[in-house]
């Protein structure tokens, strides 16, 4: 126990300010505010792999590193679709996991907002379209915000999100 | 004994040294499987290719790790609708290989077993997608799979996923129980299928290591490595002393980052979130230490054909090396803290345990199977340039539970920080690519390197210049994915994220 105390003391607070806005989506530092003020609470994350590498979902656990901080910033992840606002979706959409996100979806209430991730959420990535890949989550889903990478970093990641609840300007 | 005349009999193969190619009659098929098996080998994979309008219209191969090499055995299908002799008895992991087989090229064996395994509602079961031309995708639909019925008193299902609630990758779960004991558990999985070994055959063949590197993202190094190895044995091509000391140096860094996750999410399993708090920190450091020297945060495009896409200046690798040994004491005070710990000791000690010799038997391979007394490394076994000069060392443990497989990461991981540093300082200098000739020199290349889940198998196939006919990319997870299934027997349900994250299988690895 002492030397978990001592580590805790130890390191302190390592999480860092929120990452440097893109100057066009014009996040500033009030992102928390921004979620506050658009949901007045939390925003609910449901993350879905509709057929992954695994390469993107290891960006996403950074964001729940205490660098990141994705909590601090009033952003949490949960584990059923119907207290989700956003649906995370990595992965071109392999066939076999297009019905299992289209329930996903259903299940949220509405408002909702989609988030595509990656190279492959984007246009399908290497695997592209195919037998077995629908390719990109729009073919699936309407997408509200699709951020390239392969795999996008957690800045960028945390940008697609803000943007994506960031009421839309005329 | 019995396995000299195979191995004398065997041709060369190009790609992972100490291979070799070995083409068998039929009556000589289980005799091969037989005697690798007596002499302590294992099945490391087994796949199908079909040749049309050739003769024999198709082969199927099953490479064996066996003696410190590989042997690879390679059985003519005359016809189609000939029934090969299964290997299940000997290696039941070949059970779901063969089924995987079958489905995509329609190259049956004879085992009972005839349920689909990555064939789902998506295209019908007479169509095969290695055997052109590819199926036409059907609309989403969920197919119904004849699960295995656990009858008795009390007894009653528990189905979970594809979907999960963390953020995981997805796959089924059906669990037979009685109150909160599994009494049994059956995987059904090929969620993520994305048709990859049909893709391959659409790309360039020096393209290929793009998508090797992304059939499990976790292991983008050990793939694409693989997948040079096969390619750079076919061509003859001769990689730099500083591309392969860069290319390991890669590996053992995805090593370390991908143990320092499932420590810290091991932890958290447990109910000790401080673990989480601290592994994802110091993974986010390392991660951000590698973006900065190396310039990808992962490596997934790090290992091209001929050599590496990265280089460290003297002062990056520098930085590195301080960021490495940093790593290695923190990790190190952790390690003590996790032991120290009650709650967290209690939880990992005897949970999803699976004894040395039903791991044998099973064959469970690579960072589960030394958890589980499976003395095997190929860094160790069969090193290969440069883990010759480095000498790594073997961790294992005996025990088998959720508390080995946590010990063979702390092991692992001060173990990759030093081969790492070591492989700093003496980076060689020269060149970091050779040019890969458009000629290919041997037809069948096959790659192998120890990832930090276990070995991955690459198989490369080239008939026309320049393109791919076929490429087999075997994760060891295709191995451990039934062991988990005897795993969990006996443990209580809620035990089953901890068991199961303590393996940390690939989805994407095994659904292609
Ligand atoms: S975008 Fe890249 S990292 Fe993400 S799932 Fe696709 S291949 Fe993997």
């Amino acid at each position: 126990m002492l030397k978990t105390l001592r580590t805790i003391a130890g390191v302190g607070i390592v999480s860092e300010s929120p990452p440097e806005p893109d100057d066009e989506l014009r996040l500033r530092d009030a992102l928390q505010a921004q979620i506050q003020s658009v949901l007045g609470r939390a925003l609910a994350i449901r993350a879905v792999d509709s057929g992954s590498c695994n390469g993107c979902e290891l960006e996403i656990h950074a964001l729940n590193n205490p660098i990141y901080n994705i909590e601090g910033l009033g952003i949490r992840f949960v584990a059923s679709p119907r207290h989700a606002d956003l649906l995370l979706v990595t992965g071109p959409v392999s066939w076999n996991m297009a019905a299992a996100l289209k329930r996903t979806y259903e299940a949220m209430p509405d408002p909702k907002l989609v988030v595509a991730v990656g190279d492959c959420g984007c246009d399908g990535g290497v695997f592209g379209r195919s037998y077995a890949c629908a390719g990109p989550v729009s073919a699936i889903l309407p997408v509200d915000v699709a951020v390239p990478g392969c795999p996008p970093s957690p800045q960028r990641l945390l940008q697609a999100i803000l943007t994506a609840i960031r009421p839309r300007r005329a | 004994m019995a396995l000299t005349r195979w191995w004398s009999r065997g041709e060369r193969l190009a790609g992972k040294p100490s291979g070799a190619l070995l083409a068998v009659e039929p009556q000589e098929w289980l005799g091969v499987a037989t005697d690798v098996a007596a002499a302590g080998g294992q099945l490391l994979a087994l796949w199908a290719t079909r040749y049309p309008d050739c003769s024999p219209a198709a082969l199927v191969r099953a490479a064996y790790l066996v003696d410190g090499g590989l042997l690879v055995a390679q059985l003519p299908v005359a016809d189609p609708a000939h029934r090969y002799r299964g290997l299940q008895e000997l290696y039941p992991a070949a059970a779901r290989m063969q089924r995987a087989a079958a489905d995509l090229t329609g190259i049956l064996s004879d085992a009972a077993d005839r349920r689909p395994w990555l064939r789902h509602a998506a295209w019908a079961p007479d169509q095969h997608p290695l055997s052109a031309p590819p199926p036409i995708p059907a609309a989403p639909a969920v197919d119904d799979y004849a699960f295995v019925r656990v009858e008795g008193e009390g007894v009653h299902e528990i189905a979970v996923g594809p979907v999960h609630a963390g953020i995981i990758e997805p796959g089924h779960f059906r669990f037979s129980v009685v109150g909160e004991k599994v009494l049994k558990l059956e995987e059904r999985l090929g969620y993520v299928h994305k048709g990859i070994e049909r893709r391959f055959t659409e790309l360039p063949l020096l393209d290929g290591h793009r998508l090797a590197a992304r059939v499990s993202g976790d292991s983008a190094v050990a793939y694409a490595w693989a997948y040079c190895q096969a390619l750079e044995g076919m061509t003859g091509t001769a990689v730099p002393p500083r591309a392969l000391w860069l290319r390991a140096l890669c590996l053992e860094l995805e090593r370390v980052q991908n143990h320092l996750g499932d420590l810290g999410a091991l932890g958290n399993d447990a109910g000790f979130a401080f673990g989480l708090a601290q592994f994802s920190r110091l993974k986010e450091e390392l991660t951000r230490a590698i973006g900065a020297t190396l310039g990808q945060r992962y490596l997934l495009d790090a290992v091209v054909p001929g050599g590496v896409a990265v280089d460290l200046q003297d002062q990056a690798a520098r930085t590195l090396a301080v960021v490495l040994a940093r790593t290695s004491s923190r990790v190190r005070e952790l390690h003590a803290i996790y032991d120290d710990h009650a709650g967290v000791r209690d939880r990992f000690a005897g949970a999803g345990r699976v004894e040395p010799e039903l791991a044998q038997r099973l064959g469970l391979i690579g960072l589960a199977g030394r958890a589980s007394g499976q003395g095997s490394d190929l860094r160790v076994d069969s090193p290969w340039p440069p883990y010759h000069v480095i000498t790594p060392k073997l961790c294992m443990r005996r025990d088998g539970d959720v508390a080995a497989r946590v010990a063979v990461r702390f092991d692992e991981v001060e173990e990759s920080c030093r081969l790492a540093r070591a492989l700093l300082s003496e980076l060689p200098g020269g060149a970091l690519a050779a040019p890969v000739p458009a000629a290919v020199a041997a037809p069948l290349g096959v790659g192998v390197i120890e990832g930090w889940r276990g070995p991955v198998l690459v198989a490369l196939e080239s008939r026309e210049p320049g393109r791919i006919h076929r490429c087999h990319a075997h994760d060891p997870s295709w191995q451990n994915w039934p062991v988990i299934e005897h795993a969990v027997m006996g443990n209580i349900v809620p035990d089953f994220p901890l068991i199961n994250k303590s393996f940390n299988l690939s989805y994407s690895g095994h659904d292609l």
